[in-house]
């Protein structure tokens, strides 16, 4: 199965920019460990992965009565803390959360990804 | 019964009892779809049920049901890719191979990822304990509707959420590994534990329903400790259960009504699985976590069972091991049984005293004024017990706890 998960907000981790530099290293270091885990177990691949803008440099696209708006920063609060995504397949969900522990301590939405084909 | 007659067919309805987990497992290890495969077992049974007394018991009862089952459950996927347009993309071979090898040897109880599964953390634990009694062991739905308190259709209804759930999100089909292994044990035993109190919750009516079915939680968690060996806390669940559950025969009278423990005919409670449960408590530390919980439980049931009669219970030793309880979860409730307890030791007020505290925790909760009633009686506060059994009445439910409470009002003497 194909999973989007989202990197939804801090939880226990202190927000990036108040992190020092070795901190901060520390952090991108468990994203490493993250890419071994998933390398490590059998049919799980990791197919995308980026970090994002933040929520100011977000753009809302709505259609309304046909016409497009656009508006400035996040759909909804609850998206204000989205930093970042990976697309992973995983022969289940079990093995992906085991895999997703060696990510920094983020509060996360894992959304499975329909099979449209 | 008389082969070919109605009702099942004695050798299937020992396969469905002792195999019915194995079987499930095994078409889920094999094809997935834990919301389809009970159904398509489902089917292989009914279609053992009409040939088995004609053409006579296949040599391997569960190979055919097995490859009975498997093929109903290829149909329905195909099924399904056809009503989705998507036929043309399906490749199932007749036998899919397994999806998951186990560990060493291969030879891993298809029962044990099944119960995971059933206690997934991503389903909501209301129901944990009912798909875990339904994968595992087959209890037909109706009595676990039964036990719950809830209409066989809510129930049928909660277990198809839960298994599409398990579908969509690729609940995975397998032994949890560490360090998330010990937690998911502990949901197990949670689950278990939900399962078993639910049978003793008072009720109306076919009580002897409900007693069977609470014996299937305590089946299960035997079983599951089986499977699992050395886990601490299935073997205090397994004592907690064992010890409680061998009172069944005297919690009700001939009307069906509860009898208070006090009260209980001893004489009823089963001495066999007293001792054994006795010797799982035995071989227990104390140790922390919800394993203690169940172990301090256990043990306050120890001290009930062990006792010949009511007035020779070891109140001070039951007072000290809900202490210990209290610290380790801050329950209320425990604070409620602690009460109880201190009262048969110190007296009705010091269990007055420290039963305002869990009023404060409780407001409501009828059992608070239950238990004040009782105490401030034995205290010879008649006014005062009368008053708290009415406002214990306001809010207890309809059943056999609300006219065991009508019954204890009546007994007061007279203003």
């Amino acid at each position: 199965m194909k999973y989007l998960v989202l990197l939804i907000g801090d939880g226990e981790e202190q927000p990036w920019p108040s992190l020092t530099e070795a901190e901060q290293g520390a952090l991108m270091q468990k994203f490493g460990e993250f890419d071994a885990e998933c390398q490590a177990r059998e049919g799980v691949e990791i197919l995308g992965g980026e970090a994002l803008g933040g929520p100011s440099d977000a753009t809302v696209m709505r259609t309304r009565g046909g016409e497009v708006t656009l508006t400035e920063g996040p759909y909804a609060e609850a998206l204000e803390g989205l930093g970042g995504f990976y697309l992973v397949e995983s022969p289940d969900l079990d093995t992906l959360v085991d895999c997703l522990r060696k990510l920094p301590r983020y509060d996360m939405q894992i959304a499975p990804v329909l099979d449209m084909s | 019964m008389t082969p070919g007659g109605p009702g099942p067919h004695p050798v299937l309805a020992q396969v469905v009892r002792e195999d019915w987990g194995r079987l499930l497992g095994l078409l889920i290890r094999r094809h997935g779809r834990p919301d389809l495969a009970e159904d398509a077992l489902a089917e292989a049974l009914a279609s053992a049920a009409e040939q088995w007394p004609r053409d006579g018991i296949p040599d391997n009862p569960q190979g055919w049901l097995t490859q009975v089952a498997s093929r109903r459950l290829l149909d329905a996927i195909r099924r399904e890719a056809t009503a989705a347009g998507k036929a043309h993309l399906l490749a199932v071979p007749e036998e899919a191979p397994p999806r998951h090898t186990h560990g060493p040897g291969g030879t891993e109880d298809d029962r044990l990822p099944l119960l995971f599964m059933a206690t997934h953390p991503a389903l909501a634990p209301e129901v944990r304990p009912a798909l875990a009694l339904r994968f595992v062991l087959g209890v037909p739905t109706a009595d676990i509707a039964a036990l719950f308190l809830v209409p066989t259709t809510t129930m049928a209804a909660r277990l198809t959420r839960a298994k599409q759930r398990l579908r969509a999100i690729g609940a995975g089909f397998r032994v949890p590994e560490e360090p998330d292994l010990g937690a998911r044990v502990d949901d197990v035993a949670r689950a278990i534990y939900l399962a078993f109190t639910a049978g003793y919750a008072p009720r109306e009516g076919e009580a002897v329903v409900h007693v069977e079915a609470t014996g299937e939680a305590v089946r299960l968690a035997h079983l599951t400790r089986a499977l699992l060996p050395n886990t601490v806390v299935l073997q205090a669940l397994c004592a907690l259960l064992t010890l409680q559950h061998a009172r069944r025969d005297a919690r009700t009278d001939e009307q069906g009504g509860l009898v208070r423990l006090a009260d209980q005919d001893r004489s009823l409670w089963r001495r066999d699985e007293i001792d054994a449960g006795l010797v799982l408590l035995q071989g227990l530390s104390p140790t922390k976590g919800y394993a203690e919980e169940l172990r301090l439980q256990a043990l306050v049931g120890a001290f009930h069972d062990s006792a010949a009669t009511s007035a020779e219970t070891d109140w001070a030793a039951i007072a000290r091991t809900y202490a210990r309880l209290e610290r380790l979860t801050g329950s209320p409730i425990v604070r409620l049984n602690r009460a109880v307890a201190v009262a048969e030791v110190s007296g009705p007020m010091a269990g007055l005293r420290l039963l305002q505290a869990a009023a404060d925790q409780l407001p409501g909760h009828h059992r608070i004024h239950v238990v004040r009633a009782g105490l401030l009686r034995r205290e010879g506060d008649t006014e005062g017990a009368r008053a708290a059994y009415d406002q214990a009445l306001k809010t207890c439910p309809d059943g056999p706890e609300r006219r065991h409470l009508l019954s204890r009002l009546g007994e007061l003497p007279p203003a």
